[in-house]
């Protein structure tokens, strides 16, 4: 007898071959929103709200509502979606040159508004789409096409830990890091999204989930050298887990 | 016909509410078009506050005008800074409990009106733009005095410990400006 | 109807509601903070949303997401805060966003003085943002056509699913003036209205009937398929071209001049005429598309001059006037900038000095 044990998200298109560098996890978180999505049965209530760089090349991917705001604006665009229509299920797809450097402004103070809404935030050090330029969770020594000796602490500061910083907010309802780097985080990764949305269809407030991920192409390694960096570099520096979380409290 | 008013004085002598009195008696006045044109800006603290408020049977044009009808001054700074802009002709209201300079110009009439003083006869210094509104208003019949007082007693409401005190304010001041007419 | 006094700033914001306005985001500035101070009492009473967004920047972008979900919304700020939104005005026009917005002009360049002016003109109608997207444009001149402009300003937003900017100046947005406010849109055309939106609106959707908003595109093909139906759409506005016309006909001088200029010029012509004095006034009232077509009434063999009226230094509705003009007769202007109001005594001077000459 046959048993189905796994199937494609409906929530990605199928006939999308990805346009994503190999080694790339955008793919993999795509998929796990779309599992989520389809798990909690709100595909026809998602409305995502990309950044701009390689996140908004999701819409290729995405088969439910998507809109693509500003560079840096998405906590802004989705601000008004959500507070027009609590129905929906509203949440950000974000880089960090977007959420962390122009955007930082507008995250900080959704966070701090304490918006019902969810932010996916991928963290992977660099500028993707642009062509490798610092981030501001480039790490120190590491090298970008604007930072050509590698990021120093005198001239560049120290990485910005997104986390830590809204975890200073009082409103933020969930903030968790995880990392798609082994299966096991994969897994923690997808729960840690279902728990963000879950406490939007709650109406929890804010919760905002970091996502340490790799980028092979301007990182200068491939697929798998990302994965040891992740690792070894990224992970010490953006350390895994619940930063904060209000169910705890309740 | 068209009148136009510049109030002037220092910030919290209700140089602005007697401006927008005024102007909101005439909205009432169907017959009249009437704009109100609050001059804000750093000068608003510490310096002078000020308004203007054109009353016509036409159309209005300017809402401000570098020269104006009438002028009302309740401090000397006002007089020193909208004295040159009053046209030949014009009509001048003055606080003289507080302006006590002598108006040099021969080519307008001066209406003096120790509001200061009279409002705290009345038990209340803050009465002072209500007394001035009636001398205006006696004094000009630009607009009925009835609708004046109409519209006073509605935007006090809910204020009613104030009623009969700005009642007897806009009497006096009516009382006053009709007699400077005369 | 009957008629109530109010400030500019807030009978704007409230012929917004009465149009069905449910969201508004802003951020403070001299002189339109009666805008958001007046939503913000006023939103809760009807189901609406006010956020003071952290900045002017993030605040077109909030309205910009409403816009995105259906919603009639609107923002407003003044000249160097205008400045700021260019990028969320464009990204709305890019998308073909409908909202409706307000800039309460004050003097400039920089932060300028906190005083009107009319320093906006080309910004506001040739290149509010990057991309070289139109928007119709409409300048009142009193309270009243600020309020009416503001109501029909959300049927051509949604009409043509595209920003429309309400361009009044510091002298409308503070002064009071007696207006009949028009009638409120009930909840149910209210709803109406975003449900006739929905096929494209990001509200969440079935499998298969998904909404993707993108305020551009990966294929250069595409998106001059766009550019060319956006062009289509600026040239069907000729039908929405709105001017006043007054005393023209045997007018030796016609005053050009829109806004609170115009209606200050106007009293001036008003008084000429009673000396004999032939002065007449075009005042266009959607300022882009410009009623270039207006001008052509003029009998250029009686006309001396068209006198440019316009509080900006230098002058730059003098550009699209001469444009209308065609050199059938000479362009004079009487000037003002950095806050002064313009003067009804300097266009009675400078119409004078013409008709003399």
């Amino acid at each position: 007898m046959e048993e189905l044990v796994y199937t494609r998200t409906k929530a990605v298109f199928e006939n999308a071959v990805s346009g994503f560098c190999p080694g790339c996890m955008h793919s993999t978180v795509a998929k796990l929103i779309g599992e989520v999505l389809e798990e909690l049965d709100i595909l026809d209530k998602a409305v995502c709200v990309k950044g701009i760089g390689c996140c908004g090349l999701q819409s290729n991917y995405f088969a439910f509502d998507n809109i693509t705001a500003a560079h840096g604006r998405a906590c802004a665009a989705a601000t008004g979606i959500k507070r027009t229509n609590p129905a929906s299920l509203v949440f950000t797809y974000q880089g960090d040159g977007d959420l962390a450097s122009i955007g930082l402004a507008e995250t900080v103070s959704a966070a701090n508004r304490g918006e019902n809404f969810s932010v996916i935030f991928i963290n992977n050090g660099i500028y993707g789409m642009t062509g490798g330029q610092m981030a501001p969770t480039t790490l120190v020594g590491m090298k970008a096409s604007t930072a050509p000796w590698g990021r120093k602490p005198e001239e560049h500061g120290y990485p910005i830990h997104v986390c830590e910083l809204l975890n200073e907010l009082t409103a933020p309802y969930y903030l968790e890091r995880t990392s798609c780097n082994n299966p096991t985080n994969v897994r923690k990764t997808k729960k840690a999204i279902k728990k963000a949305f879950q406490n939007q269809l709650d109406g929890k407030g804010f919760s905002l989930v970091e996502i340490v991920t790799g980028c092979p192409t301007n990182w200068g390694t491939d697929a798998l050298g990302s994965l040891d960096f992740i690792e070894e570099k990224m992970l010490p520096e953006f350390p895994l887990g619940v930063i904060r979380d209000k169910s705890k409290e309740d | 016909m068209e009148t136009n008013l510049c109030v002037a004085g220092f910030g919290g002598q209700g140089v602005m509410t007697l401006g927008k009195f005024l102007a909101e008696a005439a909205c009432d006045d169907s017959s009249k078009n009437v704009t109100f044109f609050p001059s804000y800006g750093a000068e608003q603290r510490g310096g002078t506050a000020n308004c203007y408020v054109v009353i016509s049977d036409e159309e209005i044009g300017a809402p401000i005008s570098t020269t104006m009808d009438d002028l009302i001054v309740m401090n000397e700074p006002s007089l020193a800074k909208f004295l040159p802009r009053l046209k030949k002709g014009g009509r001048l209201f003055i606080n003289s409990s507080i302006v006590k300079t002598e108006v040099s110009r021969e080519d307008i009439t001066v209406v003096k009106a120790p509001v200061t003083d009279m409002a705290f006869a009345l038990g209340s210094g803050k009465v002072l733009n209500v007394l001035m509104l009636g001398v205006y208003v006696g004094y000009t019949a630009v607009l009925d005095e009835g609708l004046v007082w109409n519209l006073v007693e509605h935007k006090l409401g809910k204020k009613v410990a104030l009623l009969e005190t700005n009642r007897a304010a806009f009497e006096q001041g009516l009382k006053l400006g009709k007699e400077a007419r005369a | 109807m009957s008629r109530v006094f109010m400030k500019g700033c807030e009978a704007i914001a409230e012929a917004a509601v009465r149009a069905g306005c449910r969201f508004f985001a802003g951020y403070p500035i001299t002189p339109q903070n009666e805008i958001p101070e007046y939503f913000s009492r006023r939103m809760p009473e009807v189901g609406g949303v006010f956020v003071q967004g952290e900045s002017e920047v993030a605040s077109i972008s909030m309205v910009y997401g409403a816009g995105c979900a259906g919603t009639r919304a609107m923002t407003s700020s003044s000249s160097c805060g205008i400045a700021l939104k260019s990028e969320g005005i464009s990204y709305c026009a890019g998308a073909r966003i409908p909202m409706v917005y307000c800039n309460v002009a004050r003097g400039g360049p920089g932060v300028g003085s906190i005083q009107p002016a009319q320093m906006d003109y080309l910004q506001a109608t040739k290149a509010s943002g990057n991309g070289g997207f139109q928007m119709l444009v409409f300048a009142p001149s009193t309270v009243q056509e600020a309020v009416d402009l503001t109501y029909a300003a959300f049927d051509y937003a949604d009409r043509d699913r595209n920003p429309v900017l309400i361009l009044a100046d510091g002298v409308i947005g503070t002064m009071m003036e007696s207006v009949e406010l028009p009638p409120m849109r009930s909840d149910e055309e209210i709803a109406a209205i975003k449900d006739s939106k929905k096929k494209w609106t990001a509200l969440g959707h079935r499998l298969g009937e998904h909404v993707d908003i993108e305020p551009g595109f990966w294929s250069t093909l595409d998106q001059q398929k766009w550019n060319e139906e956006a062009a289509a759409l600026y040239l069907s506005w000729e039908k929405d071209l709105q001017w006043e016309e007054y005393c023209v006909e045997d007018a030796e001088l016609v005053i050009a001049s829109y806004g609170i200029s115009a209606r200050i010029a106007k009293s001036a012509v008003n008084l000429l005429r009673r000396e004999g004095l032939k002065v007449g006034l075009i005042r266009p009232i959607t300022v882009n598309p410009f009623p270039y077509k207006a001008f052509d009434r003029i009998d250029y063999s009686k006309c001396k001059a068209v006198l440019d009226v316009e509080m900006s230094i230098p002058a730059q509705f003098v550009k699209d006037v001469s444009v209308a003009v065609k050199d059938r007769c000479p362009i004079e202007t009487c000037l003002c900038s950095g806050g002064n109001i313009m003067s009804r005594d300097d266009i009675l001077a400078a119409c004078k000095k013409i008709l003399e000459a």
